[in-house]
């Protein structure tokens, strides 16, 4: 990992410019290829789903005949993608919307529109008429819990619990792997309560007329005022305590023995039961609000607790992205259940419908076979059309919002080795709740954008525009950046894993799948000549000698400029292969260069001699220098052609090599590659490795594995060094195992950076 | 003894749910009765209930006061009772249901009849007012009262009226004046009651219901504000919850909505208007039945979801405004009440509380609810002197402490 060295502050200007204007080759993109078109048309907003093929370059590596250098080529190659696009506009935009469609549509053989929503009958004739697409009506609940599963199953941070007064509003969720039962309150006109078993077992059992089209209905009559929004806005100007009789207007207080406190409402717009008519209209607003949220909350409450369910998420037009109605709704839940069930939002809440109907009409496609991972660099984020974040934008009329997901190469499954897969969080610092790093992280790598922009430029210098992409990749990212600054949650829990898959994703929008590609083919070839001369240096040692050499030469490889000696002494935990060998390590890889080829590798062969069987897994896709699963083949390959240790292990398949599943430069252990899952199983592994900065550090560094574990990594950034209270450079050498195992040596010995 | 006694068939049905005066032998009575005596409180005997909209007040006459009583009688009780039994209604806003009063009724050994007076919340200073002005104070007697102006006002019943009261809790009041009322109610309409054919509106029939073995049954009181509790034996029950959207709301929404200001203006114009007009139906949505949820077209799948539109609003009448918010507030209780019973696995709901005085349409539609809802399982009961029950609690903590 590398591309985050502070550099002095350069002058950003943080604007709230969001997609407001963009157009629309910019909103309906790679309209070219697209097909299996579904609609969900609710009452005020549309939601367009299609299904495109995304060519992207992708940097492939191919091994020449003969030995020398260059060790490979490198060539970026047109792959093909598969991408959902989720569109979200006015219903006021419907008609240009559809023109637009009609006018980019090229001959895709669709001939079907599947639709749901309200709004879909009304809009049928215009929808046949404009595109030649004959509408496919589906069942709006069907849908909408086809599109929740979805996104349960394939957006890690999902869901949230909203917190008004907290840090950080959004807290999100870990999803539990197992999905199901929950209960899905979906607060509408009307609200339905949904009790969803599995993918496709669910039951409609009960709701409610007081819903989202009582408190606009009522609050219309009430107040004179027309918009829902409007209506919000009211209401949390509101005082309610004028409207209502609370507990104290009876009782002159609490009501003590039932434990209901003065401020309870005992009985909703009880104090304009009179002839005096001089209520405000913010006050009636919020009191309405009041009154139906806890009525839903209590409702739910009830069925939750008939059905024995804890997992309950609220969606609904009511919902929708309303921090108001959000805390009303929460608090309500809180209150009925004391604290028992939490309410659970969803992040693309308002794209369920379309997402259902969408994957009604792919069925033959079967998306649900894959996974599926949210494209950051397309996506708008959470809240990015909220009155609440900025209410002068809400007033500006064509505010879109997009979801796009790319289909993954590989299904995605937990490490068979997590612990508690429920409650692993993969991010070792939560830069949503902690500002100070927040600020820290988001400068740091505005200013180092600079770099990498240069370095993609110069990984492509035979393409004139590749200058021009480069500036356009610039733009997109800062504007991300900027748009996190504001709302730190817009995509899940900020992290710096986060902020670097969001990097990844934009250069790859822009066309440059491998930035590093050449530094690492450079450095690989240089790192290839001395491996010889250090396995040789290395069998000279003593075994006490070697563990030690060993384990500063993974860390060495960590961290070109590293301070040997002082390390050195604090490495005691080279001891960790004395004692009975392991069955199988599982070793996750990080940089290419002196790291995987001088530092893992001669690891990887101590471990073979001792009779250890050795999974090496690296990336899947290109993230900064990280070494990838085809580099790695070819990589060793080459080594075995000079390491009789290394041939013997690959040709008696006890040195495997697989692929994380992973394009990031960190590592989420609980989304990895399903044949890593199977072998790591079948393998019986019992000691997993987990090197660098990024998969050990910023992800990993508090996992609880079931087998033994190493986490080693230098810490190249000095900030983040003080605030583990280390200095730069400083190693951080954590071996673990789990409770209840015998330990390796006797005091297993979790060094802390020194 | 004094006067005539109570029924027998009367107090056996009381037995050992209620503190009455039935079901003693003839004897008992007469050796409880000289011990009565002794302890029975003073003249007179009232027992309130002062919630957040009204007050309640029950006021027990005694109708066998011997001469000599009436001699001894003190001029300030004596003028207390005529006001009382003389009016049927008080100031501008008391009113004494008369067809609620229970005539021939022996407490303590005294016989007499039960009265039943209710006025507004905001009206208890006038109240407090002729209490002093009549020097009620001078009676020496305990006020017992409950419901959270109790505790609201002591103070003011202390200052302004020179009045100590004793608080009790509304909900042992509400349960105790429940089984009471239910246990000594023998002749005239009966007090427990249901609807046959609830779902059939031109079959739909009141008839009266024998409370025999109540346990365990659902109480819900509809108040401002409702209350919900399961009641297992007569000093075993708890709240299981309640709910805000209760009578104070279907008022305090009608006021705003049409400009009533009254419960039976409001409820008069209920009974004129049309919810559907107001009210989005599963219908409006689906042009039919939901069938694939089992939801029939004339339910309603949004409360004033139509009032989202701007020609609707227009074209509404304040009746229909005014119907809708009964049926919004009604159907909402129901379906909390029917997930309460789920829950607590109880088949029998009694309601009770003053939002169902003169309010058939919401009887009915509780009826409906439950059956159809439940599918026939859960019967909903209905008690003649619906909001009178946590005063009588009141008045018989007065003569029998608990």
């Amino acid at each position: 990992m590398a591309e985050c060295g502070r550099a002095d502050s350069s002058s950003t200007t943080h604007t709230m410019d969001k997609s407001i204007t963009l157009p629309p080759d910019e909103i309906f993109r790679n309209l070219e290829n697209a097909k299996r078109f579904a609609i969900d048309i609710g009452g005020s907003l549309t939601k367009l789903a299609y299904y495109s093929t995304v060519q992207h370059k992708v940097a492939k590596v191919r091994s020449f005949d003969h030995l020398g250098d260059p060790l490979y080529e490198i060539s970026e190659q047109e792959e093909v993608t598969a991408r959902l696009h989720f569109i979200k506009f006015e219903n006021a935009y419907i008609e240009t919307c559809l023109d637009f469609i009609r006018d980019h549509l090229v001959n895709t053989g669709t001939k079907v529109i599947k639709a749901t929503g309200g709004g879909a009958h009304k809009f049928k004739e215009l929808i046949e008429r404009k595109l030649g697409l004959k509408v496919d009506k589906e069942d709006e609940m069907t849908c909408l819990i086809r599109g929740c599963n979805f996104v349960l199953r394939n957006i890690p941070h999902e869901a949230f619990v909203y917190a008004k007064h907290a840090d950080s509003e959004f807290r999100f969720q870990t999803t539990h792997p197992d999905i199901f039962p929950y209960l899905l309150v979906n607060i509408g006109s009307g609200v339905s309560i949904v009790k969803v078993e599995s993918e496709d077992k669910f039951e409609r059992i009960g709701g409610s007329s007081i819903g989202g089209g009582t408190f606009w209905g009522l609050g219309a009559l009430l107040t004179k005022t027309k918009r829902f929004d409007e209506l919000l806005q009211l209401a949390s100007k509101g005082q309610h305590a004028s409207v209502d009789m609370l507990v104290r207007d009876i009782y002159g207080g609490s009501y003590g023995s039932l434990g209901l406190t003065g401020d309870l409402i005992a009985s909703s717009f009880g104090k304009s039961a009179t002839a005096d008519k001089g209520f405000s209209k913010e006050d009636m607003a919020k009191s309405l609000l009041h009154m139906i949220s806890n009525d839903i909350g209590q409702l739910a409450c009830l069925y939750a607790k008939l059905h024995n369910l804890s997992r309950v998420y609220f969606g609904g037009f009511f919902i929708r992205g309303h921090p108001v109605t959000m805390h009303t709704i929460t608090y309500s839940i809180n209150f009925f259940t004391k604290g028992e069930v939490q309410a659970l939002f969803l992040r693309h809440e308002g794209y369920l419908g379309a997402i259902g109907a969408f994957l009604k009409g792919a069925e033959e496609d079967n998306p649900n076979q894959y996974s599926w991972g949210e494209n950051y660099a397309g996506s708008s984020g959470l809240m990015s059309v909220s009155p609440e974040m900025n209410p002068m934008q809400r007033a500006r009329s064509g505010t879109f919002d997009m979801l796009e997901m790319d289909r993954l190469e590989r299904q995605l499954v937990n490490l068979p080795l997590l612990q508690d897969p429920s409650s692993y969080i993969p991010d070792t610092m939560d830069l949503t709740e902690d500002a100070l790093a927040r600020e820290y992280w988001l400068s740091c790598f505005e200013e180092a954008l600079d770099g990498v922009v240069k370095r993609a430029v110069a990984s492509q210098p035979d393409i004139p525009e590749a200058i021009e992409r480069s500036e356009k990749f610039r733009q997109k990212y800062r504007h991300k950046l900027q748009t996190l600054r504001q709302q730190p949650f817009a995509y899940g829990s900020l992290t710096v894993r986060s902020l670097l898959d969001t990097r990844e994703h934009c250069l790859n929008e822009f066309n440059f799948p491998d930035p590093y590609s050449k530094i690492k083919q450079r450095e690989n070839d240089m790192a290839l000549r001395y491996y010889q001369k250090a396995v040789k240096s290395l069998e000279q040692l003593s075994w006490e000698q070697r563990q030690f050499a060993l384990v500063r030469g993974v860390l060495a490889g960590n961290v070109f400029d590293w301070g040997a000696k002082a390390v050195s002494d604090s490495l005691r935990p080279a001891l960790l292969l004395q004692g009975p060998p392991h069955k199988c390590a599982l070793f996750f890889v990080d940089n290419s260069g002196v790291d995987i080829i001088l530092g893992v590798m001669p690891f990887v062969r101590e471990l073979l001699s001792r009779g250890t069987e050795v999974v090496l897994a690296s990336n899947s896709g290109p993230a900064l220098n990280d070494v990838t699963n085809g580099e790695l083949q070819i990589l060793t390959e080459r080594i075995a052609a000079m390491d009789p240790v290394i041939q013997a292990g690959l040709r008696d398949d006890r040195l495997t090599l697989v692929q994380s599943g992973s394009s990031s430069p960190c590592l989420d252990l609980s989304r990895l590659d399903k044949v890593l899952a199977m072998v790591v199983r079948e393998r019986q592994t019992d000691l997993v490795i987990i090197e660098g900065m990024g998969r050990a550090l910023h992800t990993n560094y508090y996992a609880r594995l079931s087998c033994e574990s190493l986490k080693t990594a230098v810490i190249k950034n000095s900030w983040l060094a003080e605030r583990l209270g280390g200095k730069l450079f400083s190693v951080v050498f954590k071996y673990e195992v789990p409770p209840g195992k015998p330990s390796q040596e006797d005091s297993s010995a979790p060094s802390t950076p020194s | 003894m004094y006067g005539r006694s109570e029924p027998d068939g009367e107090a056996a049905a009381a037995g050992g749910r209620a503190p009455s005066d039935g079901r003693t032998s003839n004897s008992t009575a007469r050796r409880r009765s000289d011990s009565v005596k002794k302890t029975r409180p003073p003249f007179p005997w009232f027992g309130m209930d002062i919630g957040g909209t009204l007050v309640k007040l029950v006021y027990f006459e005694p109708k066998d006061i011997t001469a000599e009583e009436e001699q001894e009688e003190v001029e300030n009780l004596k003028s207390i009772r005529r006001y009382l039994t003389s009016n049927t209604a008080y100031g501008t806003t008391g009113i004494r249901d008369v067809h609620l009063e229970l005539q021939d009724l022996t407490l303590c050994g005294r016989t007499g009849t039960l009265h039943f007076i209710r006025f507004p919340t905001h009206d208890l200073p006038a109240f407090l007012q002729m209490g002093r002005s009549k020097h009620f104070s001078s009676l020496h007697t305990t006020l017992c009262a409950t419901g959270g102006g109790a505790y609201k006002f002591e103070s003011d019943f202390r200052t302004m009226a020179d009045l100590q009261l004793h608080k009790l809790d509304e909900l042992d009041c509400l349960i105790r004046g429940v089984l009471y009322i239910d246990s000594v109610v023998s002749r005239g309409p009966s007090e427990c009651y249901y609807f046959e054919n609830p779902t059939d509106p031109d079959r739909c029939v009141q008839r009266p219901y024998t409370l025999e073995n109540p346990y365990p049954l659902l109480l819900v009181n509809i108040g401002s504000g409702v209350s919900i509790l399961a009641v297992y034996s007569e000093n075993n029950y708890k709240r299981v919850t309640g709910t805000s959207l209760g009578g104070g709301t279907f008022l305090g929404l009608c006021c705003l909505l049409t400009g009533c200001s009254t419960f039976e203006e409001a409820l008069e114009m209920a009974s004129q208007g049309e919810s559907t007009r107001v009210d989005k139906l599963v219908r409006d949505i689906y042009g039919g039945d939901y069938e694939r949820f089992g939801l029939p077209g004339w339910a309603v799948a949004s409360s004033f979801g139509n009032m989202m539109s701007k020609e609707k609003r227009e074209s509404v009448s304040k009746a229909d405004l005014a119907r809708a918010t009964l049926v919004t507030i009604t159907n909402n209780i129901g379906s909390i009440t029917r997930m309460c019973a789920l829950n607590e696995n109880i088949e029998r709901v009694v309601f009770v509380g003053n939002f169902l005085r003169v309010n058939t349409l919401s009887m009915k539609l509780l009826a409906y609810a439950m059956d159809y809802w439940s599918k026939g399982q859960l019967k909903a009961l209905f008690l003649q002197h619906e909001g009178y029950f946590g005063a009588v609690g009141a008045l018989l903590e007065l003569l029998h402490p608990s």
